[in-house]
């Protein structure tokens, strides 16, 4: 970690930001304020470089237009390789998910490059949109309960040989590919199609992310009766009717 | 041409008769009033009539994200000083509705109407107004709607031919991008306090500059156009540089946006801004909003707010701390079935008054609220937080489904 305080960086707010994906930045930064950490939150729009010294990146969801937009001046500005280079976290939700790949399809039906951060390479499926909730198992060798999210996307997501599938899912779509796949990770780099935020329904994922950028192993405990309570209802609303 | 009525074809009639006898079939099974079933009938039996029921009416559209209701209430009001109108007060905007509400004008002069974002170039098509008056777009229900460019795109493609007078709020990059295609433009200086969704020059992808009240692009030169009318404050600027009051019954800075689109569109009609804005006063609660009712005898007033937009709009208008707040939140389908847009309201702005927490997402909305470091407490249901809400008016919040259920238990 660089300097005494974490560096918390949210990534093109003005493209990316559209499903409510930066409630995953308030409840990172709330749950390191509860373990009385030091945190900056740095919001950086698409005409601001891309800070490389952050600790965790995170990156939202948006429509189509501004996911190419984000994809071109993230590959012009390179801040963001340069940054895993160094070691800092990233996570990211749909379209950026997209982003951290290989590939995606743009909103002219053409292939855009990503930044090659997570071995994944993303089409468009030509099925019907992937909406509703969904519950997953998350791979157990992170150690965490299941991913409860929502998702809203029409992309299909195929997960390469050096990322590794972030859960398997009992309801819902995730990476659309039929495997039952959903999200992507390998050391530092992990995306995922739940929106919810994913954050504030699955907490322990943000703790993940602190103790990676802190390399602890463990954390204080802080209150969560409500987001355990919000898991419980939406765990048992999976796979019910809406 | 207004106030001629040129009789309906025998198709025509039959269709306003089919849609009447369904209409009080549905009534009488129940079923609310009526009205949209009503019009879906009769526009089975003549596809056209929505077009041959306004013939004979100079008719304007209103459509937006949010305020569309209201602004259709009070433009009513201010061209009823001319003469007769028909407008589909309740809300019912899709052609089904419209079609229902305009069959009972046949009396009328003026139609006003409004119509779902969805629907507005087809009814603009459709009905050939005299006026489309658009206010504002922002993110709502996206698990179920067009992405709100697109929208934008859509009215701007679909309005470019029109031959009506638009009036357009210039502070909305979206409404000015989608107007722009328009030939005649009214462009008003309305105000918009949510900006989350036009960061991005709808017309290139540059990223706007937003210095103060101004917006402008850097790279391509999409900029605010320069307005004819401006709400001021409590004043309406007309053309000529005249101020006029406002004076509503109504609450919140919105409504002050939505009297001066009002005021403008109303003189393309040749009502003056003095008139039309002494007729608004009329409107009260629209639809059941911002109504004050007495419910275990504390008073309540209970407001709408259905997307990031309409919450920051409402938490300006509300009274400040201590007084009580209850916020209310579905998810059923009219809602949208994502709650993720609650990440997207400033809950701190709710910092210093008690909050009450109830609806079925009630524990979305209290992770958020938790998550903004406020204090909160979670209720069963409206009883219970009314009881333990301390003295004082108490401030009403909630999304669409959840203010019905709302409406149906305070008895109002």
């Amino acid at each position: 970690m660089s300097d005494s305080s974490l560096r918390l960086v949210w990534v093109y707010p003005d493209l990316l930001s559209t499903y409510g994906d930066q409630g995953n930045a308030l409840v990172v930064e709330r749950r390191a304020r509860q373990r009385r950490l030091n945190v900056s939150r740095i919001d950086v729009r698409s005409d601001q470089p891309i800070p490389t010294s952050g600790d965790i990146y995170l990156i939202g969801g948006g429509e189509d237009r501004p996911q190419r937009l984000a994809a071109e001046r993230l590959r012009r500005d390179g801040g963001l390789n340069r940054a895993v280079a160094n070691g800092a976290i990233v996570f990211s939700v749909c379209a950026g998910y997209q982003i951290l790949g290989h590939e995606f399809v743009n909103d002219l039906g053409r292939p855009e490059a990503g930044l090659g951060l997570l071995d994944v390479v993303s089409v468009r499926g030509d099925g019907e949109r992937c909406v509703g909730d969904v519950l997953a198992d998350i791979d157990p060798r992170l150690g965490l309960p299941p991913l409860t999210g929502f998702e809203n996307h029409q992309g299909i997501t195929h997960v390469g040989p050096s990322a590794r599938p972030l859960a398997t899912v009992r309801y819902g779509k995730g990476n659309g590919t039929g495997d039952g796949t959903e999200g992507a990770y390998n050391d530092t780099v992990f995306g995922t199609y739940m929106h919810g935020p994913v954050m504030a329904r699955n907490p322990q994922i943000a703790d993940l992310l602190l103790k990676l950028a802190l390399d602890v192993n463990a954390l204080p405990p802080v209150d969560d009766q409500w987001y355990e309570a919000l898991r419980t209802e939406r765990i048992a609303a999976a796979g019910q009717p809406a | 041409m207004a106030g001629n009525s040129e009789p309906l074809t025998p198709r025509a009639k039959l269709a306003v008769t089919a849609g009447k006898a369904a209409a009080a079939v549905s009534r009488a099974a129940g079923r609310g009033s009526g009205s949209v079933i009503g019009g879906r009938v009769a526009l089975r039996v003549d596809p056209d009539l929505l077009a041959r029921l306004a013939g004979h009416l100079d008719v304007v559209l209103v459509s937006a994200t949010n305020g569309k209701t209201t602004t259709t209430r009070l433009l009513a009001e201010a061209l009823r000083a001319n003469g007769p109108v028909v407008s589909n007060a309740l809300g019912a905007n899709m052609p089904a509705g419209i079609t229902s509400a305009l069959a009972g004008g046949a009396d009328a002069r003026y139609g006003v109407i409004e119509v779902d974002e969805k629907y507005l170039a087809g009814v603009a098509r459709d009905v050939a107004p005299k006026a489309i008056a658009l206010l504002n777009l922002s993110r709502d229900q996206l698990d179920r709607a067009a992405e709100t460019r697109m929208l934008a795109e859509h009215w701007r493609e679909g309005l470019s031919g029109t031959d009506a007078i638009v009036i357009a709020n210039a502070d909305d990059p979206l409404i000015t991008w989608a107007a722009s295609s328009c030939p005649t433009v009214v462009w008003v200086a309305a105000g918009q306090e949510w900006k989350d969704d036009a960061w991005s020059c709808p017309s290139c992808g540059g990223v706007l500059q937003r210095p103060s009240d101004d917006w402008f692009c850097g790279d391509c030169g999409f900029r605010r156009p320069t307005p004819t009318w401006a709400l001021s404050g409590d004043h309406v600027i007309d053309p000529y540089g005249a101020a006029w009051p406002i004076r509503l019954q109504l609450p919140g800075r919105a409504n002050k946006s939505n009297a001066a689109v009002s005021a403008a569109a109303a003189a393309a009609f040749g009502v003056e801004p003095k008139v039309a804005l002494e007729r608004m006063y009329a409107v009260q609660a629209v639809a059941g909003r911002y109504d004050v009712v007495t419910y275990l005898e504390r008073e309540l007033r209970l407001l709408l707010a259905k997307n990031p937009a309409g919450w920051l709009e409402t938490f300006s208008l509300i009274d400040g701390p201590p007084t009580p707040v209850i916020l209310s939140v579905n998810a059923r389908g009219a809602d949208g079935t994502d709650t993720s847009w609650l990440w997207d309201v400033d809950y701190t702005r709710l910092a210093g008054h008690p909050i009450y927490v109830i609806g079925d997402r009630k524990l979305d909305l209290a992770v958020r609220l938790e998550v903004a470091g406020l204090d909160f407490r979670v209720c069963a249901d409206v009883d219970e937080a009314v009881r333990s809400a301390p003295p004082g008016r108490i401030e009403t919040i909630a999304n669409y489904t959840a203010f019905q259920d709302l409406r149906r238990r305070v008895g109002n």
